[in-house]
């Protein structure tokens, strides 16, 4: 059996070396179909997990609702100078959201933009209040020293953990460990923690966290107030903002969805009619980027298998010539007793090979592919070996398919036709 | 399946095999009965064979003649059970194969017959040993027996040397012999030519005929197709068609002890 496989392939191959030029060029239609089928797996699959580190980076399981400014209307230019532009997120809003979902763990944020200096180093950046809860919910990790505590918060302590990058900034060359940062005038506060670098673009809203210092968030309340006052040109504006974030992590990616609805429902006003309030759900973000990611990967599997049906469709044609080129060895195989089906075999066997030879040279050219479109376009890919057999076995079966006809035509030659035939 | 040293004995055996099966030498291996075969060709019907009768026996050596169109095309791919009769019956082996479908139709030119066709007819991409092991291939018995009855049949027809040769390397009256030890392969009940010495010329034509004449006393049975009368003479009888009914069967006055006389049917 196995012996009769082997035979009927080495004859389809001493077939297909009668043409080899013919042969070479009729695989290339399914070569290109294979490493392209091989190439867009692998970018789909690096783009799937590049999307899927992202929003595990902003936890998936987590909730965040943070205060936005809200568009301005004629009623907030119309506000007398001194009055000050009231909109965020509210301590009270942030304990009812805490008590409505008990199993989770919330964090309260404040943000206020500052400069700091540390000695004639200087940097302008946001100085962040938040609880203790704040490092787990956004898995950022303590490099040196430690993470604020309670009983700062409680003490209202002067201290501050620093991001990675402003600690470069403000100490290029000192051990930054119990030295001060002042802020204004004579606000003093004490480094008692280093943050690892976490590498994200976003944080306090544009600002990285690499480059912001965290202080308790009552000692940021005390010291910085809820209402921040800027010049722009001649006029003050005076704005105030309890909260800027408030950050809620669901015991599981099951409950988010529960979670969600609970916070929007809460703050169901503040998102629809004063719309000074955005609630962010990672997760389904991340199912959103999976759903669009669904359209460009159909996009993907339809060029592919254009691509594939171009090299089906040049296999069929040179099937056909191969068939009627070989008329009389089908009469002369068919007078010494081959039946139908042994002539279906062996034609269908020859495309099959013919394909599959295609398949091969195109598996070796689609896993060099994906090392180019990621040198060349920065863009992750990742080759799975259920890909590579995927593709391989589509060459195989394509060739069968488009194979199918010309094989069904020799097969049902006139013998007595088919000896005649010149 | 035993592999038997010796080629030679393997065929041998087969040989007596064949023999058994010849219940004496007179056995009918193929009859035809009012055989006819029509081709419509639109409104007209052509008469390709219209109500032949023949027997051929166990050993016999016959030629068929006639004009061209007279129908020995035919009737040779009838006998060949590469077509059906349109009516009339056709028995190889004692068995009516005239209803049979494609695949039984292909067991028995598989089993049963042996074609040598004018123009050789081998597979040019294959080689000589190759070629000789198709017939048995489609009956599942290609190995060491088949390659041992190749070499055997290659030896007999003179070309054991040539065996990893390509068709095209080789003369046609070698190209012939390989097809004719093609044929051989299945231990068929008959050969079947059509023209087999057409193409060659006339030394090589005898040469060939000598080997006819040699593989006779194996208990071979062959049946050829000829216009030309000398190679007709060294047949046992010749049957002659006219407008696909048989005008007369003679029997070679030189061979008339290699076979019965039958002036008429
Ligand atoms: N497939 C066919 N369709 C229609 N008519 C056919 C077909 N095959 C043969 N014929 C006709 O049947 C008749 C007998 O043809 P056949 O080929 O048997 O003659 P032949 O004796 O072999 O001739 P030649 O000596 O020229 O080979 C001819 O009239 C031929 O035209
Ligand atoms: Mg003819």
């Amino acid at each position: 059996m196995i012996r009769d496989t082997w035979r009927i392939v080495r004859l389809g191959l001493k077939s297909l070396m009668l043409h080899k030029l013919r042969s070479a060029l009729t695989t290339a239609g399914i070569l290109f179909g294979v490493a392209s089928v091989i190439a867009m797996l692998a970018v789909g699959e690096g783009a799937k997990q590049d999307a899927l580190e992202r929003f595990q980076d902003m936890g998936v399981t987590n909730l965040i609702a943070r205060s936005k400014k809200p568009a301005e209307t004629a009623t907030s230019n119309s506000q007398s100078l001194w009055s000050a532009l009231s909109y965020g997120l509210l301590y009270a809003e942030a304990d009812l959201i805490q008590a409505s979902l008990p199993t989770s763990v919330v964090a309260r944020v404040r943000e206020a933009k500052r400069p700091m200096i540390r000695g004639e180093h200087f940097h302008t950046s946001i100085i962040v209040g938040t609880e203790p809860s704040f490092l787990e919910l956004t898995n950022m990790q303590v490099r040196e020293g430690r993470w604020l505590g309670d009983i700062d918060d409680r003490r209202l302590a002067n201290v501050c953990v620093l991001g990675a990058t402003l600690t470069r900034l403000l100490f290029p060359l000192e051990n930054p460990m119990d030295q001060t940062v002042l802020i204004g005038d004579d606000d003093r506060y004490r480094v008692v923690g280093v943050l690892s670098e976490q590498g994200r673009t976003a944080g306090a809203g544009s600002t990285p966290y690499d480059e912001c210092m965290f202080i308790p968030l009552h000692t940021h309340q005390r010291r910085f107030g809820d209402v921040n006052t800027t010049r722009s040109g001649g006029s003050f504006s005076r704005e105030r903002v309890e909260l800027a974030e408030v950050k809620v992590k669901m015991p599981s990616s099951e409950d988010v969805a529960a979670g969600a609805q609970v916070i929007r429902d809460l703050l169901a006003q503040r998102i629809e009619e004063t719309g000074d309030v955005l609630v962010t759900v990672p997760l389904e973000l991340l199912k959103q980027e999976e759903e669009s990611k669904r359209m460009f990967n159909i996009v993907l599997a339809v060029i592919a298998s254009i691509s594939l049906l171009v090299g089906g469709i040049g296999i069929m044609n040179v099937m056909l010539a191969t068939v009627t080129e070989r008329t009389r060895e089908i009469g002369i195989r068919r007078a010494l007793g081959a039946k139908k089906k042994h002539v279906v075999q062996q034609f269908l066997v020859e495309a099959g090979v013919l394909s599959a030879l295609g398949g091969v040279v195109g598996v070796t050219l689609g896993v060099g592919l994906p090392f180019l479109i990621t040198t060349w376009f920065a863009q992750k890919t990742i080759i799975l070996p259920q890909h590579v057999m995927l593709a391989f076995s589509i060459s195989a079966a394509v060739g069968v398919v488009f194979g199918l006809y010309p094989a069904w035509r020799a097969a049902n030659m006139d013998p007595v036709e088919a000896l005649r035939h010149e | 399946m035993a592999v038997a040293a010796d080629g030679r004995a393997a065929v041998a055996q087969t040989a007596v095999a064949a023999e058994s099966r010849a219940v004496s030498s007179n056995e009918i291996i193929a009859e035809f009965v009012d055989v006819h075969r029509h081709y419509k060709m639109g409104d007209n019907v052509v008469r390709a064979l219209n109500g032949v009768s023949m027997k051929v026996s166990k050993g016999d050596y016959l030629t068929i003649m006639g004009r061209s169109g007279s129908g020995k095309s035919t009737m040779l791919n009838l006998l060949g059970c590469l077509d059906r009769p349109t009516r009339g019956e056709y028995r190889v082996g004692g068995r009516d194969v005239s209803k049979l479908d494609d695949d039984a139709l292909s067991n028995v030119r598989g089993h049963e017959i042996g074609f040598i066709f004018q123009s050789f007819n081998l597979i040019p991409q294959l080689t000589v040993l190759e070629n000789l092991e198709v017939p048995l291939f489609y009956q599942g018995r290609v190995g060491a027996e088949s390659r041992e009855k190749a070499e055997y049949l290659a030896d007999r027809v003179g070309l054991g040397q040539r065996l990893a040769h390509k068709p095209l390397e080789l003369s046609g009256g070698q190209q012939q012999r390989v097809a004719i030890a093609r044929a051989l392969m299945n231990d068929p009940l008959f050969l079947l030519a059509d023209e087999a010495t057409g193409n060659l010329d006339s030394n090589t034509e005898a040469e060939i005929l000598d080997l006819f004449d040699d593989l006779r006393p194996d208990g071979v049975t062959i049946v050829m197709v000829t216009h030309n009368p000398t190679v007709a003479q060294r047949a046992d009888r010749t049957l002659w068609l006219k407008d696909g009914e048989v005008e007369k069967l003679v029997t070679n006055a030189d061979r008339a002890d290699a076979a019965p006389t039958e002036e008429s049917l």
